[in-house]
């Protein structure tokens, strides 16, 4: 155990805590992460690197750590590529390690890495191209069992996800410092604040850098008092644990809120997906320090200096008994300070300065810590095992330098400087400007994100703005602390050979990308940072440039003898830390995946053995199994019912829109092929519309209520798209129309009743309509009571059989359904589903706007001439069908096919060919067996058709078979209509 | 035919235990479509006569007893009203209106109504709609969509909202209502 | 995602709320309209790096369609107005020239 004896303001010394790590149990205690316990038990070793399967050890004590990347979890919580650094340790916690095989000790994926030489950066795309099939069957299989990160889950997730929509006028982003007194400011000036931090605790660095006095207090203190004023005010929301993931245009953000990962078993949702629209964010979203490039630079125990003292201050625990620094700036001072006043040995640190001077570096020069000025790490001895020496290197004798002597250590702490993160400004927009005083990426005040007003909506602050110093991150407020010297910036350490012929020196720990990488990937050409950053995968994933991308972007601008802003930076994308996958679905999974559409009668469907099949978001019964009947059975009977006696189909999903108004008449002539003015009262009329390029979009039949009503059915799911078509041309184009439209779809449960004992069976119903054939002949409607259900009647049919379509209020449907089926048990009545609908329809040669049409096809390419009036003046699609290309001779037109061998049904979409077989003429649109007729049947789009009626049409079953088929009417069965008019 | 039911529209079922929020499906009530132009005298008085209620504001209703009028948009009402009454409505309606350019029809049963009460209501609509539920203010009327499904909210009281879309998303919304009532998750507003 | 003031009902709402209906101001070509007319109204369309003026719907809220002005690549919102106008308003065109001169 290396638990320090005391210190640790996270953890609770009395509350241990019992987890399991690799399949080996330890102790924690309440406060830990994960990487923090692990340190308590001495584990350094983490995780296997992602190309060259390198061992690897915690780098960071945060959400951007880019090693400890764990498989979290068992069975069907398991949940891969989980940091470490961000797990709150729970009591019966299990995590594996990833990206090894069979264990982290011993991986043979290590092989890798003694060939590493043969995996330069690009190596798969120059690698892997030839022979082309082999990428499929050989390379990628191979390669992904071998990278890759992380195992993805294979069991249901059983843990519940939310989203959450939220309005602010001010969005804090960070709860450290710089975000405390933003908040605050907002908040006392009355503004609606969310203050969001991603960890679990506020104050940021002011927990472990408190050497400042801030406004007469401690740092600890004036945090405290921060907390306290603003938990107070009404007008605050503090949300811990939650991090803003992304900012996008006009203000909108979103929130990735990890609610109960630091629970076994979490109550309520795990995590929360927040969908906040604010007036402005402040982002106060700090810095990260950088690591700094030399030969071994990713040995376990080799940390952030940041980190080494965050995990000596916050959770007790020193990831090294004897420690080297290396450092550019004064700040990594702090970390020495910290480990020697916790009893730790510091070995040396060393200083890319010449002349390191000021407070801190005084401070430990009293505690007689060795400090070595332009000295750098040339070479870190180690292993798996972790860290065991460093060799120093002088920073002022060139590229290539002798190293000195072997300098005893088991931690490397690294302060290569600190950069902004300035991720959220760059999301939405906003410019970042290379500071060269400060050697960081700093928002550009001048191009920042803005929004609908054009106005600037996100403001950086504190570190995140470049602010170094404490006092410089609360400006405006009396601040004591120790002034800092200027910083000596290192891109890459010597060592005792060229760079790209020693050791590696890794930029991008996650994406194992060195120096060497980019080095050639400069000399390859790739020289836009965006090409590079491609090419190497520098800063991709879920690094996001982090850690890599300012040391990346400097080596690049050196390679190329440019200076920083001649190679400029990459864009940050969204999100900031990747968020799971369960909460970009939120609560919208399963059964509430998708809305769905239910009838009066669904239920009833559902207990008559329906199979439904979804039309828009309705679903419909498409057939009725009775016992253990094969699908064709059930059509068959359904079909022969309705040609035989009497069936029943749920049409209730027809759109049924009313039309009102003195101009109800002229705008349906507007809207239609047909003359709708004409209409008499009581009279139904068949209706084809088109949109303005001339095709078909939605047919149905018109019913013209009363003088100044009609009421328009549409096709199924096609209700609301026919309504806002009829609104976009009154509200846009022909406003001088007086009419008025409502949708009142689902306030009618209609049913068609079909077949020649029709009329029987609604004869038996009590009721005051008489359904003669004198009184409602075909086309015909009445209005009455039938059963005691207020109904409308409707003479039409789409199965070519007599047919009544009767309407009733919603709330009477089931009831009028039920009735039916009971009182005409002795005809013997039953429902019909979709499918037998499309046969019965498809024997009369009716079409189905969206089979027989493909957004393509015009009135006269079905055959329906005799549907569009040469009357009028205008109508939609009128001018686009005299166009050259609508009028031409050969367009494809419906016909009927009727295969030579009676039993093959068509596939659906079959290709006709020409008479020398090389070209498609046309496809086929429907096609069945035709129970009615005893053989298959199928309508097609053939280039001039109507010519080639009874020729004999070559068909394309599958790539190797062919059928013959002969062309003919679309009708099949009924072509007088006798059937449908009595 | 005496044993006529009608049915409700939504899920016609008790809520489950453990709900932080009240979700209720509503009974069977009248609606009316209305459509005209809403800041004509003749317009103000037929709906008077039908209802006894004034022309609602904008995004606002107007109530006399149990009758409501809801403004849906520029030129469309919708009147709340007992169910056996509707077409009395439309008919009273219709009958003042005279030659006026209108449009009055029952759709009484094209919808499903429910009402999410309790202190809690806002933030179970705050999961799936994205309007500031908080910033509503009784008597408000706002059209938006709770998941993909277009609905129309009415604040009633300090701690109710009806929530009404077509009827037969009514399953899915009882569904959803009740996933998002879950009385773990819910938060101060 | 772009904040939208629908000016029917007044209300400020989210992009997923309305739904896009093109660029605005096209004039349709009447049934005596020559091939070029036609074909220019059913098919060239400005495709702007600047400002656009289109059409929007707000299709989960009051139903009503309207016009807006709004910069392509900013994604500024200089204003919306009624779908009847047949020309920007004179405030929405001021605003432009000040927003985009500035």
């Amino acid at each position: 155990m290396t638990r320090l004896p005391e210190g640790g303001l996270l953890i609770d010394r009395s509350a241990p805590v019992s987890f399991t790590f690799d399949g080996k149990t330890y102790q924690g205690l309440m406060g830990d992460t994960l990487a923090s316990a692990l340190f308590a038990n001495g584990v350094k070793l983490v995780n296997r690197s992602y190309k060259y399967h390198r061992p690897r050890g915690v780098v960071t004590s945060g959400p951007e750590e880019p090693n400890a990347l764990v498989n979290l979890g068992t069975g069907d919580r398991h949940e891969p590529n989980i940091r470490m650094t961000q797990i709150e340790l729970f009591d019966g916690l299990t995590a594996q390690s990833q990206n090894r095989y069979p264990s982290l000790a011993f991986d043979v994926g290590v092989l890798n890495a003694a060939a590493s030489k043969l995996y330069p950066a690009g190596f798969y795309y120059k690698t892997f191209i030839h022979p082309r099939h082999a990428w499929k069957y050989v390379f990628e299989p191979v390669i992904r069992r071998i990278a890759g990160l992380g195992r993805a889950p294979t069991e249901a997730d059983p843990d519940t996800y939310e989203h959450f929509y939220a309005f602010c006028d001010v969005l804090v982003a960070g709860g450290g410092a710089a975000g405390l007194l933003a908040a605050r400011r907002a908040g006392e000036a009355g503004e609606k604040v969310m203050l969001v931090e991603q960890t679990e605790r506020l104050g940021g660095r002011l927990l472990v850098d408190d050497d400042a006095e801030i406004e007469g207090k401690s740092a600890r203190e004036w945090v405290a008092e921060q907390v306290a004023a603003l938990e107070a005010m009404e007008n605050v929301t503090i949300r811990l644990r939650t991090c803003v993931s992304a900012a996008y245009d006009h203000g909108y953000t979103m929130l990735y809120e990890r609610r109960a990962d630091h629970a076994q078993n979490p109550d309520g949702p795990r995590h929360r997906l927040w969908r906040v629209r604010t007036k402005r964010i402040i982002g106060a979203t700090g810095m990260i320090e950088r690591p700094i490039p030399f030969y071994g630079n990713d040995v376990p125990g080799v940390m952030l200096a940041s980190a080494v003292r965050d995990y000596v201050k916050l959770w007790g625990v020193s990831p090294g008994k004897r420690t080297v620094i290396y450092t550019t700036n004064d700040d990594g001072y702090r970390t020495a300070i910290t480990l020697y006043e916790a009893g730790k040995t510091v070995a040396a640190i060393l200083d890319s300065r010449a002349d390191p001077a000021g407070l801190l570096v005084e401070r430990a020069r009293e505690a007689g810590i060795r400090i070595m000025p332009s000295t750098g790490i040339g070479k870190v001895e180690g292993g798996k095992g972790g860290v065991l020496a460093i060799k120093p290197v002088p920073l002022d004798k060139g590229d290539v330098a002798p190293l000195g002597q072997s300098i005893v250590c088991d931690c490397v702490a690294m302060a290569g400087g600190w950069s902004p993160v300035v991720h959220l400004y760059s999301h939405s927009g906003g410019k970042v400007r290379w500071d060269a005083d400060r050697a960081m990426y700093v928002p550009d005040t001048d191009n920042p994100p803005r929004d609908g007003q054009g106005e600037a909506f996100v403001e950086m602050v504190g570190g995140a703005s470049g602010a170094l110093t404490m006092d410089a991150v609360l400006e405006g407020l009396p601040v004591t602390v120790a002034s800092e010297q200027p910083a000596m910036p290192v891109w890459s350490t010597p060592s005792e050979g060229k760079v790209a012929m020693g050791g590696k020196h890794f930029l991008d720990y996650q994406n194992d990308v060195t120096v060497a990488d980019i080095r050639l990937a400069a000399r390859e050409g790739f020289e836009s940072v965006e090409h590079a950053k491609r090419y190497t995968t520098l800063g991709m994933a879920t690094d996001q440039g982090k850690l890599s991308n300012i040391n990346g972007h400097a080596i690049l601008a050196d390679a190329l003898g440019k200076a920083m802003p001649e190679v400029g930076t990459t864009t940050f994308r969204p999100p900031y830390t990747p968020i799971s996958m369960g909460v970009i679905a939120g609560q919208e999974r399963g059964s509430l995946f998708k809305p769905v559409r239910h009838t009066a009668m669904h239920d009833w469907h559902t207990g008559q053995g329906a199979e439904f099949e979804p039309v828009g978001d309705w679903y419909r019964p498409y057939r009725y199994q009775q016992g253990g009947e094969g699908r064709n059975a059930s059509i068959t009977r359904e079909i022969k019912r309705v040609r035989d006696s009497v069936g029943l189909l749920d049409a209730s999903t027809l759109g049924k829109i009313i039309v009102r108004g003195p101009d109800a008449g002229k705008f349906l002539d507007l809207m239609y092929t047909n003359m709708m003015s004409t209409l008499k009262p009581g009279k139904c009329r068949y209706g084809l519309m088109l949109n303005d390029n001339g095709f078909l979009m939605d047919d149905g039949v018109v019913a013209r209520l009363d003088d100044a009503t009609f009421l328009c059915h549409t096709t199924s799911g096609g209700a609301d798209r026919v309504h806002a078509w009829m609104e976009e041309w009154l509200q846009t184009e022909w406003f001088d129309i007086k009419v008025f439209t409502a949708n009142i779809t689902e306030q009618y449960t209609q049913i068609a009743v079909a077949g020649p004992n029709a009329r029987k069976l609604l004869e038996k119903l009590d009721g005051d309509i008489d359904l003669s054939a004198d009184a409602l002949p075909f086309m015909g409607f009445a209005e009455g009571t039938l059963a005691g259900c207020p109904v409308r009647v409707f003479r039409i049919s789409f199965s070519g059989e007599l047919s009544f379509e009767v309407a009733t209020p919603t709330s009477y449907g089931l009831s009028f359904w039920e009735t039916l089926m009971r009182i005409g048990e002795d005809l013997d009545v039953g429902p019909y589903g979709t499918e037998a609908l499309h046969v019965l329809r498809a024997e009369k040669g009716f079409i189905v706007v969206g089979d027989e049409t493909d957004g393509t096809v015009t009135p006269h390419d079905v055959g329906m001439s005799w549907a569009v009036s040469k009357k009028k003046e205008d109508f939609i699609g009128k001018r686009a069908m005299q166009r050259a290309d609508l009028t031409r001779e050969g367009r494809k037109q419906l016909v009927g096919l009727l295969t030579e061998d009676p039993k093959l049904v068509l596939p659906d979409g079959a290709h006709a060919l020409s008479a020398d077989g090389k070209r498609t003429i046309g496809h086929v649109t429907s096609t069945y067996m035709s129970p009615t007729l005893g053989r298959s049947i199928a309508m097609a789009l053939i280039e001039g058709g109507a010519s080639k009626m009874g020729q004999t049409m070559t068909i394309g079953i599958d790539r190797k078979t062919n059928a013959k088929a002969v062309v003919s009417s679309p009708v099949f069965y009924d072509k007088e209509g006798a059937r449908q008019n009595v | 035919m005496s044993d006529l039911t009608l049915a409700r529209p939504g899920l016609d079922v008790v809520a489950p235990a453990n709900l932080g929020a009240i979700i209720e499906t509503m009974p069977l009530r009248g609606m009316v479509s209305l459509r005209g132009d809403l800041t004509d005298a003749g317009f103000a008085a037929a709906l008077d006569a039908a209802t006894g209620c004034s022309v609602p504001d904008t995004r606002r209703t107007s109530e006399n007893g149990d009758t409501r009028v809801l403004w849906m948009s520029p030129d469309e009402l919708m009147i709340f009203c007992a169910y056996d009454k509707t077409n009395d409505v439309v008919a009273a309606f219709m009958e003042k209106a005279g030659d006026a350019h209108v449009l009055a029809v029952n759709a009484s049963d094209a919808r499903a109504v429910f009402l999410v009460s309790g202190e809690k209501a806002d933030c179970v609509l705050a999961k799936g709609a994205p309007v500031d539920i908080a910033a509503m203010e009784v008597g408000e009327v706002r059209r938006t969509r709770i998941a993909t499904v277009a609905v129309g909210l009415a604040k009633t009281a300090d701690d109710a909202y009806e929530v009404f879309c077509f009827r037969s998303y009514g399953a899915y919304m009882w569904n959803w209502l009740t996933v998002a009532a879950g009385v773990e998750s819910l938060l101060d507003l | 995602m772009l904040l939208i003031t629908c000016p029917s009902c007044g209300v400020e709402a989210e992009e997923t709320e309305f739904a896009p209906g093109g660029e605005a101001h096209i004039v349709r070509a009447d049934v005596a309209s020559s091939d070029d007319d036609f074909s220019t109204y059913l098919f060239d369309r400005k495709n702007p790096r600047g400002v656009h003026f289109e059409r929007w719907r707000h299709a989960f809220g009051c139903g009503k369609w309207f016009h807006m002005a709004r910069h392509t690549h900013t994604l500024e919102i200089f204003g919306t107005y009624g779908a009847r106008e047949t020309a920007p308003p004179q405030d929405i065109l001021d605003r432009i020239v000040e927003r985009t001169e500035a």
